[in-house]
């Protein structure tokens, strides 16, 4: 009798972890949901880009405008961010408070490090002359590259207010994973959108020379 | 919310108490939690792995190198370049699908896949459709007619 009331309290327990966990999957099978249709809109941004890549008006082209070694380093810089916001993950789902903080952090600085080397990048441009008023491919190319930055910085305020949830609620919660595994997957998507910015603004613009 | 309560009575049903039989895959539900508040956390697919972000890295961090090494030192074909940027980009893409988010690699049924194959082919219905319009629209303006021609040229001002 009491050996069949403890599998039905162990029942009931793994009832409502399932439960629990069915509830955390459906959320973040929600926020994919909203990732795939972020992905229409920078669809659209590509294909305007595409479009419009030769209509300079007499102003420069992409071959003359970017300095791809710079674009390599700004590629690597966000790749790595990547990277570490995937081991930031893997360390909150083994309950490491201090480890988890630490790759955040190196996450965000790297994401901070990727932000100023585009803002930069589009201030010499203005200060060239070349800011978005220039030509239909500068206009384009400010709305795709910078609707990416937009969302990174979204993803950085993000990230500093996830830090101050964490420190609060520490690893046990349930609600802090999930929306760390939610962060994360913003993060990499981003990551994913830039490859496509990376070879067709830059490496194909630099072809079209 | 039916679908979300058949499940648990599929899975309890098919859960019997006897580990040595039980379904490899729900094999992680089951294992005892670490601390009593601690919960599971990623039962919709297996745990990711220290191994997986390395493999996604390093070779997200080859195909990004090589592609620049051959756009700066592009000689011979300029389609040939373009084809093989758009296969290193496109392998780059998988490679990061699968391997930081995790996408086929979680347990059926495959929504996540499912959706991220949909979001492919509107993509492509989206980009595809646009440039086919926008890149054939100097051939399909109105062309003029002999009976156009033949008005425009009895106006002296057109």
């Amino acid at each position: 009798m009491s050996s069949l009331q403890v599998s039905n309290s162990a029942l009931a327990k793994s009832r409502r972890q399932i439960e629990q966990s069915e509830k955390e999957g459906n959320a973040l099978f929600g926020f994919w949901v909203y990732l795939m249709s972020d992905c229409v809109l920078f669809a659209s941004l590509f294909a305007t880009f595409v479009v419009l890549r030769n209509n300079t008006f007499g102003g420069p082209s992409g071959a003359q405008l970017f300095n791809l070694p710079y674009v390599l380093l700004e590629t690597i810089v966000l790749l790595t961010s990547s990277f570490t916001n995937g081991l930031a993950l893997l360390s909150a789902q083994r309950r490491k408070l201090q480890q988890t903080l630490v790759w955040l952090g190196v996450t965000f600085a790297l994401g901070v490090t990727f932000l100023t080397l585009e803002i930069s990048e589009f201030h010499k441009f203005a200060l060239l002359g070349d800011s978005w008023h220039r030509s239909g491919f500068l206009s384009a190319y400010y709305t795709l590259v910078g609707t990416h930055g937009a969302h990174i910085t979204i993803g950085l305020i993000w990230m500093a207010v996830m830090a101050v949830y964490i420190v609060k609620r520490g690893l046990n919660n349930p609600l802090v994973l999930k929306r760390i595994r939610m962060l994360s997957l913003f993060w990499h998507f981003l990551d994913v959108v830039w490859i496509f910015i990376f070879t067709i603004v830059y490496l194909f613009g630099a072809l079209h020379a | 919310m039916l679908s979300g309560s058949l499940f648990l009575q599929l899975f309890i049903y098919l859960e019997p108490y006897t580990p040595n039989t039980m379904n490899a895959k729900y094999h992680h539900l089951t294992k005892p939690v670490p601390t009593p508040s601690s919960v599971l956390i990623s039962e919709h697919q297996p745990p990711a792995k220290f191994k997986h972000y390395v493999i996604g890295f390093v070779s997200s961090l080859i195909l990004t190198v090589s592609a620049y090494l051959i756009t700066v030192n592009h000689a011979g074909n300029k389609w040939l370049l373009f084809i093989i940027l758009a296969v290193l980009a496109l392998t780059q893409f998988i490679v990061q699908l699968f391997f930081f988010l995790h996408v086929g690699r979680e347990f059926p049924p495959r929504f996540k896949l499912m959706l991220t194959a949909f979001m492919i082919l509107v993509v492509l219905i989206l980009v595809g459709g646009s440039l086919w319009i926008m890149f054939n629209l100097n051939g399909r303006v109105m062309p003029s007619t002999r009976q156009m021609e033949k008005y425009m040229n009895s106006q002296d001002n057109l």
